[in-house]
Parts: C-alpha cells; structure tokens; sequence
C-alpha cells in the first residue's frame, strides 16, 4: 500500500547498454527491464542487434558500456561472475549431435545444470518428447528438434528464458503448442524474452514488445500502447452491392474510399477515435453495404511505420 | 571439485560420443591389425639378428606410429571447437557454468583416454601375444611400455595442436585443411627440410647440438629420438640416427620436451579461445 509502485523486484534490468564492434554498435545505448512472469519480445531486421543483445544478457560478451543487472563484470576478466541464477537460452540454430538419444542429450545438458533425471525426464514429458526419448536425435523432426532445445532451456527452471528466433521453421501447430509450453512455464513466474520475424503470432503472446533497429531501441511497450502512440488508421473493408459505390462514398463523406479491383469491396482508412461513427454509418444502410471488415493496424504495420522513423 | 565436475562430464560426453561413434573400436581394430602384422612379420626369421623379436617389434611399431598417431590425434581433435561452433553446440555450452578453460580441459581428458584406450589395447595385445609365442626378456618390456608411454605422448601433444588450429579458424574446412598441413609438415617435410639443411651443410658447419636442438622443435621427431635413437637395442635394429649419441640428447630431456609440446599448445589454444568474442 504505502510503496505504491513496484512491488516484485525485476529480473532483469538493462541500463545505458551499448556493444561496439570495431567502433561500431551493435547495441547502442539500451535500457530495458522485465518483471516476474513478463514476456518481451524483440523485434527488428536482421542485424537490428537482437542477438547480441540477447548475448549480452547471457553473459557471454562483455559490454562497452552501461549494466545488466545479472551480471558483475569484473576488471580484464573475460568471463563474468553470475550474479543470480541460470538462465535458459534456446539459440536461434542449433545442431544437437544425431547420435545422441534426446534422452542422453538432456541428460548430459541436466549434469551440467545440477539437474537429476527426474527433472530431464519430467521436461521431456512436458515438451512431448516422452515417447521419442530413447530415439536418436538423427531421426528428429524440425520440430522436435526444436521441443528438444526448449526442454534443453527449461532444465533447472529458471526465473528467466531467453529465446532466439524459437519458432522458425516449425508449422502452425507446432507454433501453438511451442507457446502453450511456454505459456506454462510463465504462468509459474517465468520471464521470457524472444526474438522473432513472424510479428503476428508475438502479437497475441507477448505483453510486451520492443522494437530495434541499428543497435537502438526505437519503442517499447505493449501492442496497444504502440497502437496508440503510432495513431496508425484502423483499415475498414466494406463489401457493398456492385454498383453502388457513388453510394457508398456519399454515405461516409470525409473519408477516402479506395476502391478494388474487383468492384465489390472498397476499403475505408480512418482514425481510431472516428471508427465507431463511421461503423454506425455504415451499418444504417444495409441496402448498399453487405459486409464490413474492420482491421485495426497489426504489428507489422506498426514495425513498419516505427523502423521508417515516421514516428520520429 | 566444483571446478572438476564440469571437466569430467565434459571428458565423459567426448569419450561417450567417441564409443558410439565407433571411433574407439575402429581406431582399436586399425592399430591392433597394424602391430599384430608387423608382429608376426618381424617374428619371422630372416638372417641372423641379435636383436629379440619384440624388440623388433617396438621399433617396427615406432616408426609406423609416428605418422599414424598424428593423423589419429589430429583428426579427432581438429573439429572439437569450430565444428561446435557452426553447430551452435558451443554457443549453448558457453550459457552453461562451465569456462572456456573447462571446455578445452574436458576435450582434452576425453580424447586422450580414447586414444590412451585404442593405443594401449591395440598394441598392448600384440605385446601379449609376442611374449606368449617368444623369449622375452625384462629389457623388452621396458622398451616396448616405454614406446607405448610416449605413443600416449605424442598423441596427447596433437590432440593439443588439434585444439590450436580449432580455436584459430572459423570454419570447420580450414581446420581440416590445416590440420592435414600441419601433418605433413611436422611428420614429413620437416625432416626433409632437416635433410637438406645438413646435405648443404658439406663442410660440417652445423654443429650437433644446434641439429639437435632443431629436432626438439618438432614432436614427431622427438618421439622418433626417443624409442628409435633412446635404447641400445632400438639403435642397433634401427641403425639410424647414430649420429645424435654424442650429442646433448637424452630420453628424460626427450620427454620434458614432448611433455612440452603438449602444454604449450594446449595453453594457447585456452588462452585464443578465451580471447573470443562469441
């Protein structure tokens, strides 16, 4: 009550980060921070810095300048002294060896971590791969491949999952219960930070998503808060009676109305405060109007129109 | 101990991924061929010899392991770092609490004790088997666990040299490619080189000991010193290198520096690799 504000203290916290790389940066000036059971996702082109950040996180480089909360980089030191526990990584490509049963390999990854083989085979069990677990890996699917390196991050339970591009390449389905996975170690207190290109399944799963480009961090918060801050225009299709299109237009005077190809459906951008109105409208002419489509600006539109710097 | 524990599990998975491989038995199978074969060939009377027939052997045995255990060794160790790099394996690795110095530590104990394992069973039984078929003395054996002690040396110093090239390239092809160079460098045309040094040399201005000192820059060579120059018995079926007994050499020194070429190169390759940015 009397502290107000915070109340779980952050499991990670970023301040002032920058890594050059022959004078030039690869992660330029970031502060970022997570609390308990948060997911983040980073976002931006190839060579944005997503993974040497994430390389940042781990400990694994050491930064030019500014802090990460987890680590206590020391002097000349090449290698950083943990500051608290583990952290699971699932790295963007990863070749586990083929002769190696998944079993065999968790097992090797749990004597690293400390972690007992009840543990490897409860997360084996809990990625789907109980049943494949005497297999070699050689015979693996992408996607259980890929089940594989989650459980391989999920040893020991760690209060923080950094994952690196960890649904390329897997199907729909395998994309869904990748994230019911992760979901559930969330829900137990989790954080997690993912990369990712495919902007519309973060969309739904993140709470919150951070854009980069060159090194820097352009944005970050949640979809909605982009969605607000970039005021980007909510995308109506309507479907209205073939013909009637001078109709149509006279109905929704003030707004553009781009007509396609096809002489059925036109689509109507206008801004976010005006949609209900116009969607009122719309609906009072079910003579001229047979359907409506509304779509409000996705995530990719926002990467778009954040990485163009329109928002600058 | 928690500094050891890394190591170990590190040095079982290595020598684990060995076995199944097949590595261990096919390395095993080739060796034990080779040194029964020489066995039985220098088992087999041709003239009048002082010589005992395991002596024989040891030496056979010696000149053959100085171009296969380098091969073996560098083959086995080449990869290790890059190739696990390209396979993102290392990149893992690094995210676990294990340091660069363990990783090459674990490395290095797992493939000695395959090659220590494939050497001393694959030699060991043609060992076994001469003494069973002929007189053998105590000065045979002696001889014949000292080639089998610095063949672990001399395996132990290119799985060293392995590691070198494997943490100096970035690409899995250049390490192999360096790794047959380095092979025929050390193991051939160094002693050519050598060779043509002292063919030039008609006036006898090298000195020995500076000829000397030029072989202990190379292992293969001081391996070849050791258990075809170190022994009386060696000297007298091998015949060669006589030239050297005068000279400062001896097998304790022998050893010190092969011990030598297995520490520095290992020590390099942790220091390059700790030196890396991921």
């Amino acid at each position: 009550m009397n502290c107000g504000g915070q109340i779980a203290m952050n499991v990670l916290e970023i301040q002032g980060l920058s890594k050059l790389y022959r004078g030039r940066p690869a992660v330029d000036d970031v502060d970022l921070h997570l609390q308990p059971g948060e997911s983040l996702a980073v976002i931006g082109h190839n060579g944005a810095g997503k993974t040497t950040l994430m390389k940042l996180i781990l400990g694994l480089t050491r930064p030019t300048r500014g802090s990460i909360s987890r680590w206590a980089w020391d002097g000349g030191k090449s290698r950083p002294t943990p500051a608290s526990d583990a952290i699971g990584f699932l790295p963007e490509s990863v070749t586990f060896p083929g002769s190696l049963s998944g079993h065999q390999m968790l097992r090797f990854y749990g004597r690293l971590k400390k972690v007992g083989k009840s543990q490897c085979n409860e997360m084996l069990e809990l990625v789907g791969l109980a049943g494949a677990a005497d297999q070699k890996i050689s015979t693996y699917s992408k996607g259980m491949r890929q089940r594989l390196g989650l459980a391989q991050a999920l040893l020991g339970k760690p209060d923080l999952l950094l994952l690196d591009e960890p649904t390329s390449g897997l199907d729909p389905f395998l994309r869904q219960h990748f994230y019911d996975i992760v979901g559930q170690r969330q829900s137990s207190g989790a954080s997690l930070i993912l990369s990712s290109h495919a902007l519309t399944e973060i969309e739904a799963r993140t709470d919150r998503i951070a854009i980069m480009k060159h090194g820097r961090l352009l944005e970050q918060g949640s979809l909605s808060a982009l969605r607000q801050k970039a005021a980007l225009p909510v995308i109506i299709t309507v479907h209205y009676v073939p013909g009637m299109l001078a109709e149509l237009r006279a109905i929704v005077p003030g707004s553009e109305v781009l007509q396609s190809s096809d002489g059925q459906r036109a689509q109507i951008s206008c801004p976010q405060e005006q949609k209900i109105a116009l969607l009122r409208q719309l609906t009072s002419r079910p003579d001229i109007v047979q359907d409506i489509g509304v779509r409000p600006p996705g995530l990719d539109d926002l990467y778009t129109y954040f990485v163009n710097g329109v928002g600058e | 101990m928690t500094m050891l524990r890394p190591v170990l599990i590190l040095a079982a998975e290595e020598f684990q991924e060995g076995v199944r491989n097949r590595w261990v038995i096919s390395v095993l199978l080739l060796l034990a061929t080779l040194a029964f074969s020489l066995a039985v060939l220098g088992a087999s009377p041709i003239g009048e010899t002082r010589a005992s027939a395991m002596s024989v052997t040891t030496v056979s045995l010696a000149s053959l392991s100085v171009y296969l255990i380098p091969l073996i060794a560098l083959t086995l160790s080449y990869d290790s770092i890059v190739g696990e790099r390209e396979r993102g394996t290392l990149l893992l690795l690094m995210t676990y609490p294990v340091s660069r110095g363990q990783i090459i530590a674990g490395k290095f104990i797992g493939h000695f004790s395959i090659i220590a394992l494939a050497i001393l069973l694959g030699y060991g039984a043609t060992g076994v088997y001469i003494s069973a078929t002929a007189d053998i003395q105590v000065q045979d054996w002696l001889l014949f666990a000292s080639m089998l002690g610095s063949s672990l040396l001399l395996g132990s110093s290119f799985i060293a040299l392995g590691y070198l090239i494997s943490v100096s390239v970035s690409s899995s092809a250049t390490a192999a490619g360096l790794a047959i160079s380095a092979w025929l460098f050390i193991v051939v045309l160094f002693d050519l080189l050598l060779l043509g040094l002292v063919l030039a040399d008609s006036e006898g201005r090298i000195h020995a000991d500076l000829f000397a000192g030029l072989l202990l820059l190379n292992p293969a060579d001081i391996y070849r010193l050791f258990n075809l120059a170190g022994s009386e018995a060696a000297s007298l079926v091998s015949g060669s290198l006589g030239a050297l007994d005068n000279s400062f050499l001896n097998a304790n020194l022998l050893l010190g520096v092969l011990c030598l070429w297995i520490l520095a190169p290992l020590l390099t390759s942790v220091w390059i690799f700790k030196r890396h940015e991921l």
